[in-house]
């Protein structure tokens, strides 16, 4: 394996992606981590001089919806998948920005 | 001598465009609803549920970005920025980064000082707009409510061009009023239609480099902006020299302690690892479909003031206020359509119904009453059917309700006894009721005439037309003009 992940790297994501990992996981994940940058490596052996990055896998553009409202209330159902509910809101930890 | 400084300023605003739908799914965009009651699987970030674009949304973007100068890409996409908040319900928003739907634009504005100057606009981009956190006073936790989540945003980001608070608000002034003449939005400081994060450094006046810069949020006025600018300044250059360092921040605008403060940084990590959406196909733009778009645009402030000169010759004054808004220069030019006389209707627009306005409390593009009711009232007074004071009254009543002149007047009885000799009856009747009056002007003081006219009106109970009542007068008492 060409590429190692620091243990600080692996922290960050976890800090990023709010995720905690066991030591053992750690080390998994390191592994896997590692190997996935070995393959972009062998991509990057390829030359792409001049190549327009590909922003989508299917030849589609220009899909749009006309601005017209198409859903009603639907607040009882968006709602029984909150753990939590009060006053018609989704409770969350107090959060202040 | 004391160093001088100049603040460095870049504006980073965002505005909800009016569209009826929101951006990514059919949900209505209508403010105000019950908490949660315009949410749906796409907005609410259901796992398996998938964006489709409006189309509207796209539009708009265009129009303002052609109306700002700026080139369009016509290949454009979208990208998902990643952070965590429970505003935000897919832990990511759809926004633009690599391919923007506009760049390279500009704003000319007036400056203070009396000059033109050009503010360049970096970019457009469109993206969504996150749900809405309110915070239980009590509790432990707070409440969110989605129906704003996924609202289409533009966010229309400046060149670090502004030296000073009037340019700030020039320019958003100048943004303004072009994205409510496209009907692109209403951009509401107060309500969040339009909000503008203030990014300010400063640096010794002439001085190459910029400083370390700030981002201020929170500004809910052209008032705050302006204070929270003063104060940012202010703060700026105390550090400094303290031989301290301006740290790179957020900070919040508090309007009422008129001071900012650093936000609590998203657990430090300000690392959006943007990546293209992959839910999302790219956007190309025709020429042809940016040529039918250029074409819908209308006529801009700059352009009606030139036209009202040369068309209607109402004076400089009267065409800024009223071009101050499209709803008004709207009224005003069905109006002139219909009635003619472009200086009366003018009047009407920029006295009464400003003070009405202004007195109501409302901005001139919720006016609703018609222009052919405030044509078919400038007709009346033309007759002499209805005299000012009455007009006055009867437009109180078209702008609240707009009704029909004519029937109001006739209903109320209100309309001016135009018969002559109604008015000379009443007219005698007062003098014989006034010898002093009466002395006073034969002894030479014709201001007393005034006192009887009064008097006449007030026995009319109003439905006279001075003017007449006063000629009457003058012919008995033998006075010319």
């Amino acid at each position: 394996m060409a590429n190692i992940i620091s243990d600080e790297t692996i922290e960050y994501v976890g800090i990023l992606a709010k995720i905690e990992l066991s030591d053992e996981e750690k080390e998994q994940a390191k592994k896997d981590m590692g190997n996935m940058l070995d393959y972009i490596d062998k991509l990057n052996e390829l030359d792409t001089e001049g190549v327009e990055p590909m922003s989508h896998v299917f030849p589609v553009d220009n899909v749009f919806r006309e601005d017209v409202v198409t859903n009603g209330d639907d607040r009882e159902k968006i709602l029984s998948n909150a753990p939590e509910e009060k006053d018609g809101a989704f409770v969350v930890p107090k959060t202040f920005d | 001598m004391s160093k001088e400084y100049e603040m460095v300023i870049g504006l980073e605003v965002h505005v909800e465009l009016a569209t009826k739908t929101k951006i990514f799914c059919g949900c209505s965009t209508e403010f105000g609803g019950a908490p949660n009651s315009h949410t749906c699987p796409v907005c609410t970030g259901m796992p398996g549920s998938l964006p489709v674009l409006n189309k509207q949304v796209v539009e708009y973007a265009m129009a303002v970005g052609l109306a700002t100068n700026c080139t369009i890409n016509q290949n454009c996409k979208f990208d998902r920025k990643n952070y965590f908040y429970p505003d935000n319900p897919q832990n990511y928003q759809i926004s633009q980064l690599y391919y923007p739907i506009c760049i390279n634009g500009g704003v000319e504005i007036d400056t203070p000082e009396g000059g033109k100057k050009t503010i360049g606009i970096h970019e457009i981009h469109m993206e969504e707009d996150a749900g809405k956190l309110v915070h239980d006073e009590w509790g432990e936790s707070s409440l969110v409510d989605f129906n704003r989540s996924g609202v289409p945003l533009i966010e229309i980001v400046s060149e670090p061009d502004m030296r000073s608070a009037e340019e700030v608000i020039a320019y958003l002034e100048k943004l303004r009023l072009i994205i409510q003449y496209l009907g692109a939005s209403d951009c509401k400081l107060n309500e969040g239609s339009m909000r503008a994060d203030v990014n300010l450094s400063v640096r010794e006046k002439g001085a190459k480099e910029f400083g370390t810069r700030t981002e201020t949020k929170n500004l809910n006025s052209f008032k705050a902006i302006q204070r929270a600018i003063e104060n940012e300044r202010e703060r700026q250059i105390e550090l400094i020299e303290a031989g301290e360092k301006v740290v790179q921040e957020t900070r919040r605008w508090d309007d009422n302690k008129e001071y900012s403060y650093p936000m609590r940084s998203k657990e430090d990590a300000q690392d959006y690892r943007y990546f293209p959406e992959p839910d999302l196909v790219p956007i190309v733009i025709s020429d042809e479909w940016m040529a039918e778009v250029k074409a819908r645009q209308p006529e801009f402030r700059e352009e009606k003031a030139i036209r009202y000169a040369e068309e209607y010759k109402i004076p400089e004054y009267d065409i800024d206020i009223i071009t101050s808004s499209k709803k008004l220069a709207d009224i005003f030019e069905e109006t002139v359509a219909i009635c003619g006389n472009p200086k009366k209707v003018s009047n009407w627009l920029m006295v009464e119904t400003m003070y009405l306005l202004k007195e109501k409390g409302i901005d001139a593009d919720r006016i609703t009453f018609s222009p052919k009711n405030l044509a078919n009232l400038i007709q009346l007074v033309n007759s002499k059917a209805i005299n000012g004071n009455v007009a006055k009254e009867v437009f109180a009543k078209i702008f609240d309700e707009d009704i029909e002149p004519e029937a109001y007047v006739r209903e109320n009885g209100l309309t001016s006894v135009n018969d002559e000799g109604e008015l000379r009856k009443a007219v005698e009747k007062i003098i014989e009721a006034n010898p002093k009056s009466v002395e006073d002007i034969k002894a030479g003081k014709v201001k007393a005439m005034g006192f009887l006219v009064g008097q006449t009106m007030k026995e009319m109970k109003g439905k006279a037309d001075p003017g007449s009542v006063n000629a009457i007068l003058r012919e008995i008492f033998g006075i010319s003009e």
